[in-house]
């Protein structure tokens, strides 16, 4: 961004720093209300049929899952790291923090893909193969939002990976330099990813397992 | 770097490529106005074939299953493709940018970007529904339309969903851009009250729309992959859907209505030469409206299967949000009174506006009660209540904010006698329609019913007659308008004496708003004697 002038509607930096920042925290807003929608739903039907879903989240890979809960923590953790050094000048290390960060993404998407394929081979998906006479019905709703929210969930991550590493190649060919606020953005969307999954994790694998 | 004098944005560049790539505010406006109107006709000849239609208790046009495909065209169209971008997308683009004395908004490819989603939505829509149309209502119903309805339900959703996040975009553009984009001293209580509403519509759009856009993947997966999410037959909760859909369909009807109130709370004080009485509460009232709306989405669930405390919790916050709706109507009043107040068109359909949206509001309160709702649910009350907010208030507020910014807009004046007597036209041929299908609900006349008992056939015809004037009160405006461009004459900066930012540059416009950015000393809406006191001073 540093060879780019600035748009006709801002009059200084700093403007259109907080422009686009607050710009972030709107779509974010959005995403909250969307996620929320189908975390709504998924509750309306958890309570209704409460002991037929804790049943059927039962079936979910919780060692897989809370495995994939690290992976991205770690990788927000990383997402911190490379924001901070970036802003304090460093080169090197930001590509090497956002190397990671998109590693440890690719990391869940791969674990999560091991959940589904396993789940394909118990017959769990609905539309595709759900054995309704083994699991039952409810079981069925239940795996249709597990597949809703984390195919959503996932397809975000995605993207995030696909924008850090946009990132780390534009910092590593020094396209990017401190002072922007593309890095920061980017960052607070790779948080908020990690934020849906810290609400998907205890709602679809460990509420009322122990019961 | 300043603009020669007679360069504006319509003439800095030229070519066709100018106009689809262009990045500037006022352009984008026009890209709108002109999809916008483009669906505004396509629905009102859906509106015009379902008015034929029921001239006669019989069959008139065609089958039942015709019928039903029209009503939801016109239902569709109307709601998500003209009232909800209506006048966000085009006053919205065009004015408050210049307003709150900015160059552009916040997000200028962002808002190109809107655009081409809501037109992409538009035709995928409009597409689906003249392959063989949509038998649902605009409403979607489960688990009707997830298993039994036929058609293109698919594809017309799918156009609903891409343009949704065409008003997420400008709802988060135009929200960023009255928060940063402010000239000096244009502090919050020196805004006009069309940002304050076009704000709350923002907040509306940025929150609802997510959640609509969620329903409809979820209509979407139980339609296309024939699972239960809905459906009964599956396990599934019918009146989620119902839930979830209002949570969006309530609040965007404050969508519709809350940008038309800006625009009346721009017009009834320059037309009365009078600062607009209870500033203060009249912006209160808009971000009441946007945050009361939001709960009271069950009143639309009366009769279906809600619990009891719930439809009591729902009729009494619709009770409430009526009280900031009737506070704005009491200050419009209460503006005019001793004001030297000027009969031209946008002030005729500003008092059009009120006194429709004052009877729609009304009988909305009827419908809040629970024993009058459970009489009325599903007749041609509800249809005639909802329209006087949507067309009463809503377009009737579009027709007043497009007389009053168009000469800002062409640069050119139009015939006022021409466009009072469609003001004057439309609000009889509103008043005709609507009125009798007031009457035929109270006597227990469904809606979405192609044939009726012959007893109802004279309330029907009265209702049809009053839509041909409608039409036709609809019609003018492109006339006189068309030749407003060809022939009108040059208008002044500020031919109507107002005082607000977007009325201190030049009009049309220079292509960057102001040549310089403007100072702002005054509060909008001042007047000396008649004489208006510029929010940036004297210019």
């Amino acid at each position: 961004m540093s060879d780019r002038v600035l748009g006709i509607q801002y009059s200084t930096l700093a403007q259109e720093r907080e422009t686009v920042t607050l710009g972030m925290w709107a779509f974010l807003a959005t995403e909250v209300l969307f996620f929320g929608a189908l975390i709504a739903a998924y509750l309306n039907y958890r309570i209704w049929f409460g002991a037929e879903f804790i049943a059927a989240a039962s079936l979910t890979k919780v060692a897989l899952g809370t495995a994939n809960t690290a992976v991205l923590l770690t990788s927000s953790a990383c997402m911190a790291m490379a924001v901070i050094t970036f802003d304090a000048g460093s080169k090197r290390a930001p590509v090497l923090w956002l190397a990671a960060t998109a590693l440890l993404g690719l990391a869940f998407v791969g674990i999560k893909g091991t959940e589904w394929f396993l789940e394909y081979q118990e017959h769990l998906v609905p539309a595709l193969n759900f054995d309704l006479p083994r699991y039952g019905g409810i079981a069925e709703i239940f795996f249709i939002f597990y597949f809703c929210a984390t195919g959503l969930h996932a397809l975000h991550l995605l993207i995030g990976i696909s924008l850090v590493s946009w990132l780390a190649w534009r910092i590593g060919t020094g396209r990017l330099q401190p002072g922007g606020s593309t890095t920061r953005l980017i960052g607070l969307y790779w948080h908020f990813v990690d934020i849906v999954w810290i609400f998907l994790f205890p709602l679809i694998y460990l509420a009322g397992r122990n019961m | 770097m300043h603009a020669p004098r007679n360069e504006t944005y319509l003439n800095a560049t030229v070519g066709i490529r100018s106009w689809l790539l262009t990045t500037d505010h006022k352009r984008i406006a026009l890209l709108y106005f002109a999809g916008i109107t483009f669906f505004f006709f396509i629905g009102g000849i859906a509106a015009t074939l379902i008015r034929f239609e029921l001239l006669t208790p019989g069959p008139t046009l065609g089958s039942a299953d015709l019928y039903n495909r029209l009503f939801t065209m016109h239902g569709i169209i109307m709601v998500w493709f003209f009232l909800i971008p209506s006048i966000p997308t085009t006053m919205g683009n065009f004015i408050l940018p210049m307003m709150i004395g900015a160059r552009d908004l916040a997000f200028p490819r962002l808002n190109l970007t809107s655009w081409y989603l809501y037109m992409a939505g538009g035709l995928i829509t409009l597409t689906a529904l003249l392959l063989g149309g949509v038998d649902t209502g605009w409403t979607f119903y489960t688990p009707y339309s997830t298993f039994y309805a036929t058609g293109y339900l698919i594809l017309a959703v799918f156009g609903i969903f891409v343009s949704g996040f065409s008003s997420i975009l400008t709802g988060l553009n135009f929200i960023v851009t009255v928060h940063k984009l402010r000239a000096p001293g244009m502090t919050w209580y020196k805004l006009p009250v069309f940002v304050w509403s076009t704000y709350a519509t923002s907040v509306i759009l940025v929150l609802a729309t997510p959640v609509l856009a969620m329903t409809l993947l979820m209509l979407l997966a139980e339609r296309v992959l024939h699972v239960g999410i809905f459906s009964p037959q599956l396990g599934g909760d019918p009146i989620l859907f119902q839930h979830m859909f209002w949570f969006y369909s309530h609040p965007a009807v404050y969508i519709m209505i809350l940008p038309s109130m800006g625009v009346i709370s721009e017009i009834v004080p320059v037309f009365s030469r009078k600062p607009l009485f209870g500033y203060y509460f009249v912006v209160w009232c808009s971000i009441a409206i946007a945050v009361i709306g939001f709960l009271v989405w069950g009143h639309h669930m009366f009769v279906a299967g809600q619990a009891l405390y719930a439809s009591l919790a729902f009729s009494f916050l619709s009770y409430l949000v009526a009280v900031p709706s009737a506070i704005k109507v009491f200050n419009w009043t209460a503006t005019m009174h001793e004001g030297w107040i000027r009969f031209d068109a946008p002030m005729l359909y500003a008092f059009g506006f009120i006194g429709l949206f004052t009877i729609g509001g009304l009988t909305g309160l009827f419908l809040a009660a629970l024993p009058i709702d459970v009489h009325v649910t599903d007749t041609y009350f509800v249809v005639a209540h909802f329209h006087y907010i949507m067309v009463g208030g809503a377009v009737m507020g579009y027709f007043a904010g497009l007389h009053y910014w168009w000469p800002k807009i062409t640069g050119r004046l139009y015939p006022d006698y021409w466009a009072r007597f469609a003001a004057i036209l439309a609000f009889f041929g509103f008043n005709l329609t609507f009125f009798p299908q007031f009457i035929l609900g109270y006597l227990g006349m469904p809606r979405r019913y192609q044939t009726y008992p012959p007893e109802f056939q004279i309330w029907h015809v009265l209702s049809s007659a009053g839509a041909s004037i409608l039409a036709v009160g609809y019609a003018l405006p492109l006339f006189y308008f068309a030749w407003s461009i060809l022939r009108g004459p040059r208008a002044s900066a500020n031919p109507w004496g107002a005082t607000g930012l977007e009325w201190s540059t030049r009009s049309p416009p220079p292509p960057e708003n102001f040549a310089t950015t403007p100072t702002v000393i005054r509060p909008p809406y001042q007047y000396v004697r008649g004489e208006p006191l510029m929010q940036a001073g004297d210019v």
